[in-house]
């Protein structure tokens, strides 16, 4: 290992491939649409190949590389142009960009996965430091929190982008939380392996986002936002939540290119709170 | 210490459980991060001097076995005697022999990570040789009758109040909660034993092979004493504490305070180079040096692995992971806990016993961001998972244990996973079959149930992204074609 070389950005491009990841697919759509039209409002043509699945991340982690590896070779085929490959995830991205090299290594593809990996960029990244974009806030004001995803700060690297987007927002505060780079908890199979350390460390995560004093939190990665998400749902849900009128109720939760969209366009805002509006962004809006 | 997964599961679940180890645990934790990020920050560039420790360790790994001869030369040139183990079992008898030699009835002990690896103070029990932890939270831990629970705090686990209760029943002094009088208390303890031992036992930090000087780092000056007032100290270490210079020492020191307790430098600071010479007033009169191997040399023989010999014990691992800080040290049932432990434990002792270890992460990375020494500990732990599951040739001819923790089922859960994402369509279908399923997921079914004991289940949405950019993907993919061919 060697000390980490500052990344060099490429100018604005004509087209990029957009790599969705499962986890938007399957959960956050119309995040990912959402990401896909903020690119093009840049007048960035955006290529969704349909032959994309997953980057092969869990059974990587999990130690099964020959699965990861046949699944990942089918992913490396789909990117032929010489274009930035934009990923809404940091963890997905760093599997790209990060792993890909090492899991092709002595491999035939092994060149194919280090171009592949100088291409790949995290999507809120891409938006600042290669579209430059300016945001014009057309939403209410709103009291947010930002969780940053482990993969996006320690491997892709990225840590003011998505802050920095946030912070052109004119009308969205954002809160600190306690604690704020640690572990959510989430670690894929870790999730349900450890399932005992994994709901301790989202029920400390859930206790700042709720003390934090957000009524939204928001994030890039789909796996950190279903952990957290699922479980200020549940809290939300046993504390009688918003069925109670008198109480107050607990922070709601989005993925960021959803939100971003919502503010800029001056879509929906989240009604603030209730455990199906939390889902909402996944399931609620694609339905 | 029984090491198993089904040992560790039940251990973390009383450790998660424990509402004081949580706290105690917690305090210490925030308190010593945020000191070791105040350190960093004070200096010009936290990171390059991690980088910089991480090349001298690289540096002095990629030459140790002509370190290690260099030093024992150095060593013996100015008398003092250096003891080659290559088990723990071996270490444990040169100590002993040593003892029995001078007839030592009584050892006292700096803190040392070895001699817990050796498991010493009870085979020297076994010989009739009482041996007493001078450090203040080894010598609480051994009052406690545990192991510790740190690298470099040990009764991290336990309150000012544990620790008072502790000490009115064992030391059978008054009950206080005064952190001045219990120290005190040990102090005057311990003071009658320095001058009581036979024998001084000491880890070593750095051992530095062009001069031949032991260093040793400390703040109680339990480690001075130690090493300057019985008559015969034996410094105990493993294989990969030898570095080239002693110019060397200086960031590396500076790093490891910096990360272990984010002190500028440590209390006591001890550099020994020989026994007492004639005309010097104090001094042992015997120093032995015990350079213990324990499973490391097969770890050298592995270029990537090698890495965890980088490790200074600093700790700083410990307390920045979100696992460690929740369920401590003694869950683990090892030695060397947290993520450190979770990279070494399985290849001292194989993957069959260990190799669970390697799981309980989340790669975070949190640890890696925070070494002084720059180990990829995220990487080791994703290479010790492939190595229990789907070995390499260069895991089966060093590790022991390889290919151990590969299970039928979870083999046939990835081969299905395969099946399913190598099929754009079938993977299109089993989203949409997701989608209709949406929250009628049996959530009491395996593994489901441990993410819904405290959240939901998220719910896949009737439409996927590939759905919703059906047709327009095409039509980008087909302009952009023909853009390049204009």
């Amino acid at each position: 290992m060697h000390p980490p070389v500052k990344r060099e950005y490429p100018s604005k491009p004509e087209a990029v491939y957009f790599y969705g990841t499962c986890l938007v697919d399957t959960f956050f759509p119309q995040s990912g649409l959402a990401a896909v039209e903020l690119i093009e409002r840049e007048g960035v043509r955006v290529i969704f190949p349909q032959g994309q699945t997953c980057c092969g991340q869990p059974p990587f982690n999990s130690g099964y590389h020959r699965e990861a590896r046949a699944v990942a070779r089918e992913q490396l085929a789909l990117f032929p142009a010489d274009l930035p490959v934009v990923v809404p995830s940091g963890s997905c991205g760093a599997m790209l960009r990060v792993h890909y090299p090492g899991l092709f290594a002595g491999e035939p593809e092994a060149g194919a996965a280090e171009a592949l990996a100088s291409r790949v960029f995290e999507w809120s990244d891409f938006m600042v430091q290669v579209l430059r974009v300016k945001l014009a806030d057309k939403g209410p004001p709103l009291k947010v929190a930002y969780h940053p995803s482990c993969h996006m700060l320690r491997e892709m690297k990225v840590r003011d982008a998505p802050q920095s987007l946030l912070a052109q927002l004119e009308r969205v505060e954002v809160l600190p939380l306690a604690n704020q780079e640690e572990c959510c908890g989430f670690g894929g199979a870790f999730s349900v392996k450890m399932g005992d350390v994994s709901r301790a460390m989202v029920a400390d995560k859930c206790r700042a986002v709720r003390q934090s004093g957000a009524e939204l939190l928001l994030s890039m990665d789909a796996g950190c936002l279903i952990n957290i998400g699922g479980a200020l749902d549940r809290l939300e849900r046993d504390s009688g939540g918003s069925a109670d009128a008198g109480k107050e109720s607990g922070p709601s939760w989005m993925p960021l290119p959803l939100f971003i969209q919502q503010r800029v366009t001056g879509g929906v805002q989240p009604a603030g709170g209730t455990a199906s509006l939390g889902a909402q962004p996944g399931g609620g809006h694609a339905a | 210490m029984q090491l198993d997964a089904k040992q560790f599961k039940r251990d973390r679940a009383a450790a998660l459980e424990n509402k004081p180890l949580r706290r105690n645990l917690e305090r210490a934790m925030t308190t010593i991060r945020g000191r070791r990020n105040e350190r960093f920050s004070q200096f010009v560039d936290g990171e390059a001097l991690q980088w910089i420790g991480h090349a001298i360790k690289r540096n002095a790994l990629a030459n140790l076995p002509d370190l290690l001869e260099q030093l024992e030369e150095q060593l013996t040139s100015r008398g003092i005697q250096v003891h080659w183990a290559e088990t723990t079992g071996d270490a444990n008898r040169i100590v002993k022999d040593i003892a029995k030699r001078r007839g030592v009835g009584l050892v006292i002990k700096g803190k040392s990570m070895v001699s817990e690896e050796m498991e010493l103070n009870d085979y020297l029990a076994g010989h009739g040789i009482e041996a007493l932890e001078a450090d203040l939270g080894e010598f609480i831990v051994q009052l406690a009758g545990e192991p510790p629970s740190h690298l470099v705090a040990p009764a991290v686990h336990l309150s000012r109040q544990e620790i008072a209760v502790l000490f009115h029943d064992e030391l059978g002094e008054e009950y206080t909660e005064d952190i001045q009088a219990m120290t005190a208390l040990a102090r005057r303890v311990l003071r009658e034993k320095f001058q009581q031992a036979g024998m001084g036992v000491t880890g070593v930090n750095f051992a530095v092979a062009e001069t031949g000087t032991i260093a040793l780092v400390e703040n109680e000056g339990n480690g001075r004493m130690c090493t300057t007032v019985p008559p015969v100290h034996v410094a105990l270490m493993g294989i990969e504490k030898v570095i080239p210079r002693l110019d060397e020492m200086s960031p590396l020191i500076r790093s490891l305070t910096a990360s272990a307790t984010g002190q500028p430098i440590s209390t006591y600071f001890n550099w020994l180079s020989s026994p007492r010479r004639p005309g010097e007033k104090d001094g042992p009169e015997e120093v032995h040096l015990v350079i213990l191997d324990n499973g490391r040399s097969s770890i050298y023989a592995d270029e990537e692995l090698r890495e965890t010999l980088d490790c200074i014990r600093c700790g700083a691992c410990l307390n920045i992971c979100p696992v460690y800080s929740r369920i401590g040290g003694h869950a683990y049932s090892t030695v060397y806990m947290g993520p450190i432990g979770k990279i070494l434990t399985p290849q001292l002792a194989g993957l069959e016993k260990g190799g669970h270890l390697a799981g309980a992460s989340t790669l975070c990375g949190a640890c890696y961001e925070v070494c002084p020494v720059k180990i990829p500990i995220p990487d080791l732990l994703l290479r010790l998972r492939r190595e229990g599951v789907q070995p390499t040739p260069a895991g089966i001819a060093t590790l022991k244990g390889a290919g151990a923790k590969a299970s039928l089922g979870e083999a046939m859960v990835w081969k299905g996973w395969r099946v399913v994402h190598n099929r754009p369509a079938l993977y299109k279908l089993m989203t949409r079959l997701l989608g209709f399923a949406g929250r009628t997921l049996p959530k009491r079914m395996g593994p489901l149930r441990e993410w819904s004991a405290t959240r939901d289940l998220p719910k896949a949405a009737n439409r996927s992204l590939h759905h919703l950019l059906r047709d327009r993907s095409n039509a980008w993919e087909a302009g952009k074609i023909r853009s390049d061919s204009e």
